[in-house]
């Protein structure tokens, strides 16, 4: 392992857990080098004296020098710690390594064993090994070691088991080497990190459990010195010199504290750069509550007319670079508007930014992200400066959201209907009793033919078509005048699809509620959508109403959107896509970002940033080719 | 629901048979002869061959396992081979004192442990590191050394709370707590470290999900967000964790009741044990596994309560 060494010198203290401890196992083994003082000799005149030049640690009641107990102390307390380990890996090892690999009766054997030794009361059971083999240090810690093994047990034999199922297919491809030389190939790396992990901790347990059972007077015979006893024996003259506790206790303490140190480095060492840091807390950061800087030349203000109004959003996420930690931008410049009563679909390939910007909007910028730049005004407030009780009044009130995963959009632990009286509750403070009823009345109108039934379900026992219903419901509790449903029936099954589109169409109409749908399907914005918007690359390509954007795209990336739908291919015809990939935030050539994919790319596209121009008012696209998409016959 | 009570309580019965049974092998696993290992050299040939009569060492390990088992089934778990007093009510008026023990120290650690682990994984940062750094202080301070520099501070030093004994409950309620604290303290506060760590781990995995963000959008308060939804949803873990918490407070309880001079199983197990006293310490082993089969119940029925997939499966 030739990561060991570096990944020592980059934590300190593992390296400092390592010297540690080869000091304590060196002192253990060769005490008499350490200190010529013989643990033993009583000194009666300088009994209970604090640290001195003679008695670095001081002494004990009978005079006897703490330092040169601690460091005789050692060698006992370690070796009953390496018989439980070394038994426990032992037994946890072979045990965990036969269930996991023989499966079937063997394995149920092996599990109820462990369920057995993990539930065996301990220390007990270590009394009753002491009482009959008469302070016996070395069979109680083995005894211990088999009760420790259960937790190790469990480990390797899932691992073992879940690495015999993936090489179960892996084996039917590649044939040539055993069974037993994959298993052994794939499954060492794989234990080794979880195999460490679990001998820290039990090496950790076996020496405070040593500590205490020598405490208790059942360590070595009295002028053996062992440092639970040294614990025991500092105990009885506490009131006069509770000094004498501390140098033993912090022996313990420091040794436990170095294994344990030393465990980590030693799995993460195996496992590769493994850190718990990477998964940042999903927690929005809002935007900063002075105005955020306004890039140059964002495009005018909010338009007051309009329900929403979007201008020049920018949105950045933190990201690991080679140079460090950076925000880079997932959206730019984003503008659009949606009327009252209007369906806006938001479209776009998978990475173009339709999810960040429908969040930001809510101020829920996913991934530790913000809102750099831009406004976006709702109903009168510009929602990126907005106040926590001007958000209380939009969430819910007057924005709805719906997401794309029906059954993880529900809390699992409630009913239905509780959930959604708690949204009714909360909006309109309603009593109880009124709530329920409303949530009732709120499943109905979603189409539940027997909404009270539904509001009894919790969300596990519902197909994933009602529960986006449900989820929509929950949507509507605060009767919103816009609804932002973020790829709402991407995951259900086609003809569910179109009952849920169906659904959001018709409340649309039925409350006069403005809907954002987010989108990559044109099958669902030609039967719901009035205008659409589409976004490539982080920004708004193109913006026209549904019937305009299938008859006349103006920007190439529609063309081919729509060139690649396949609701829209001949039976039989070959499925054409559009060749090349969305470029990753933070690779955004300069010019034109589709340009690289584009059919009509001229050198002039690439030179600078195209900005959302409008060729009738009433339709906006960034391309400097619209022109030639007409002549060339850019429809297909 | 009943199922679930079943289950448990059927696979409490092998359970209860393996622990037994396995400290039975472990007593006829004594070198030589067990009853003079038990009595010691000083002993007179005619103890000895008594005692071998008394504890049935004379006949193989099956019918002896046999015999001690119906009897206990019948609730007679022998006698003391110290005090000649029944082990059953021994263990009975025992068993306060432990359980006051345990089930406080069990709750103060998830109290503590659930508040900070929430506390540091919504706010994060520096709160969170200190976590990580405490939960392995927690596993390398010994609960035993801690009280010990608890009495010598808070007893000794301050005069706070008493430095030994026990005042039971039904004496004075106020004196019983104050018995307490120390030890509580003592025995909790590791376990308090661990249950942090998991519940940050298991809230931060909440947070992550769709539906915090669903109910955030919808304008649900942070309040109920994360008491009523996150907290809920993290606690099946947390739970888990407290049963394991508990069962090893169990054994932390066998030193912190000798070191606070608590008269509970634990401390009796010790003193059974440098007597040699086979029969009691064979109830402390019984005693301490039913507790832990109790809790393995309540954990249960807690988690059942919490999930519905559990309950309604």
């Amino acid at each position: 392992m030739t990561r060991g060494p570096k990944t020592l010198l980059r934590r300190p203290l593992a390296a400092a857990g390592l010297l540690w401890l080869v000091v304590v196992i060196a002192c253990s083994l060769f005490p008499r080098l350490v200190t010529g003082t013989d643990p033993a000799r009583q000194d009666l005149r300088n009994a209970l004296r604090g640290p001195t030049p003679a008695h670095p640690l001081g002494t004990d009641r009978l005079g006897q020098d703490l330092l040169s107990r601690l460091v005789h102390g050692g060698g006992s307390t370690l070796s009953g710690v390496a018989i439980a380990t070394g038994v426990a890996v032992l037994v946890g090892v072979t045990l965990g390594l036969a269930a996991g690999y023989l499966g079937g009766v063997a394995d149920a054997l092996v599990l109820r064993l462990s369920d057995v030794l993990f539930a065996v009361p301990g220390m007990i059971l270590l009394l009753v090994v002491m009482a009959v083999f008469r302070n016996n240090v070395a069979a109680a810690m083995a005894t211990f070691g088999v009760l420790m093994a259960s937790g190790l047990i469990r480990v390797v034999r899932s691992a073992t088991r879940s690495t015999r199922e993936e090489l179960f297919i892996a084996a039917a491809k590649v044939s040539g080497l055993s069974g037993a030389q994959i298993l052994r190939r794939h499954l060492l790396p794989r234990l080794t990190g979880l195999v460490i992990v679990q001998t820290a901790l039990i090496a950790c347990i076996s020496l405070v459990t040593q500590a205490g059972l020598a405490f208790l007077g059942f360590g070595p015979p009295p002028p053996q010195p062992s440092w639970g006893g040294m614990i025991a024996e500092a105990r009885a003259v506490m009131t006069e010199a509770p000094w004498a506790l501390v140098p033993p206790g912090l022996a313990v303490v420091l040794t436990v504290l170095a294994i344990s140190l030393l465990g980590d480095a030693a799995r993460d060492g195996s496992t590769g750069r493994w850190s718990a840091r990477k998964l940042a807390p999903a927690r929005s950061r809002r935007a900063a509550a002075p105005a955020p800087p306004q890039r140059p030349g964002t495009p005018g203000q909010p338009d007051p007319e309009r329900l929403l109004s979007v201008r020049g959003l920018t949105v950045a996420i933190p990201a690991r670079t080679a140079r460090g930690q950076t925000d880079i931008a997932v959206v730019s410049d984003v503008s659009f508007d949606i009327g009252d009563g209007e369906v806006v679909g938001l479209i776009g390939e998978s990475g173009c930014g339709k999810t960040v910007t429908a969040l930001s909007v809510l101020g829920l910028v996913p991934g530790g992200g913000r809102i750099t730049g831009g406004s976006c005004g709702f109903a009168g407030v510009d929602l990126v400066r907005a106040s926590a009780p001007q958000w209380h009044a939009v969430r819910g009130r007057g924005i709805g959201y719906v997401a794309q995963e029906p059954s993880a959009g529900l809390d699992p632990a409630e009913r239905a209907g509780t959930q959604l009286a708690e949204a009714v509750r909360r909006h309109t403070g309603a009593s109880r009793a009124a709530a329920r009823l409303r949530a009732v009345e709120l499943l109905h109108d979603v189409g539940f033919p027997e909404p009270h039934a539904v509001a009894r379900l919790y969300p596990h026992q519902m197909s994933g078509g009602m529960a986006q219903r449900v989820a929509i419901a929950f949507a509507l509790a605060g009767s919103p005048r816009l609804l932002i449903a973020d790829e709402p029936t991407t995951a259900l099954d086609v003809t569910v699809q179109a009952e849920i589109t169906g659904l959001l169409r018709r409340l649309a109409i039925d409350r006069r509620m403005a809907v954002l749908l987010v989108t990559h399907d044109l099958g669902v914005v030609a039967q719901t959508c009035d205008r659409a918007v589409v976004m490539y690359a982080g920004e708004v390509v193109e913006d026209c109403d549904v019937p305009t954007m299938f008859a006349r795209p103006a920007h190439p990336y529609t063309a081919a959107l729509l060139a690649a739908d396949p609701h829209r291919i001949a039976e039989g015809g070959r499925l054409p896509a559009i060749a090349g990939t969305v470029p990753a935030p933070g690779d955004w050539p300069a010019g034109c970002r589709f340009a690289d994919r584009c059919r009509y790319v001229t050198p002039a596209c690439r030179d600078v940033p195209v900005s959302l121009r409008r060729p009738d008012p009433r339709h906006a696209t960034r391309c400097l080719r619209t022109g030639a998409l007409d002549t060339v016959g850019g429809r297909p | 629901m009943v199922r679930l009570v079943t289950r448990r309580l059927v696979w409490a019965v092998p359970m209860l048979f393996v622990v037994t049974f396995f400290s039975f092998v472990l007593v006829s696993l004594v070198p030589g002869d067990p009853a003079r290992s038990v009595l010691g050299q000083l002993a007179t040939e005619q103890q000895v061959s008594e005692l071998r009569q008394e504890l049935g060492l004379d006949r193989p390990i099956l019918p002896q396992y046999l015999d001690w088992l119906g009897r206990a089934l019948r609730g007679d778990l022998g006698h003391s081979l110290v005090t000649g007093g029944d082990v059953g009510r021994l263990m009975g008026a025992r068993l306060a004192p432990t359980l006051s023990l345990v089930v406080l120290a069990t709750l103060a650690a998830g109290l503590l442990g659930v508040g900070l682990g929430m506390l540091s994984a919504v706010r994060g940062g520096a709160l969170g590191r200190l976590i990580d750094v405490l939960s392995v202080a927690g596993l390398a301070v010994p609960g035993f050394w801690l009280g010990l520099l608890f009495v010598s501070w808070f007893a000794v030093h301050w005069r706070l709370f008493p430095a030994t004994g026990y005042t039971p409950i039904a004496e004075s309620p106020i004196g019983w707590l104050r018995s307490l604290v120390l030890p509580v303290a003592a025995a909790s506060l590791a376990a308090a470290t661990a249950v942090a760590k998991q519940t940050r781990d298991a809230v931060l995995d909440v947070l992550s999900r769709e539906y915090v963000r669903v109910f955030e959008a919808n304008g649900l308060s942070r309040r109920s967000i994360l008491f009523r939804h996150v907290l809920r949803n993290a606690a099946v873990p947390i739970i888990s964790l407290l049963g394991v918490v508990c069962a090893g407070l169990l054994g932390a309880a066998v030193l912190i009741e000798n070191i606070f001079g608590l008269p509970g199983i634990g401390s009796g197990a010790v003193v059974a044990a440098m007597q040699h006293d086979i029969p009691v310490l064979q109830g402390a082993v019984v005693s301490f596994t039913l507790i832990v089969i109790a809790v393995g119940l309540v954990v249960d029925l807690l988690q059942a309560w919490l999930d519905p997939r559990v309950r309604t499966r």
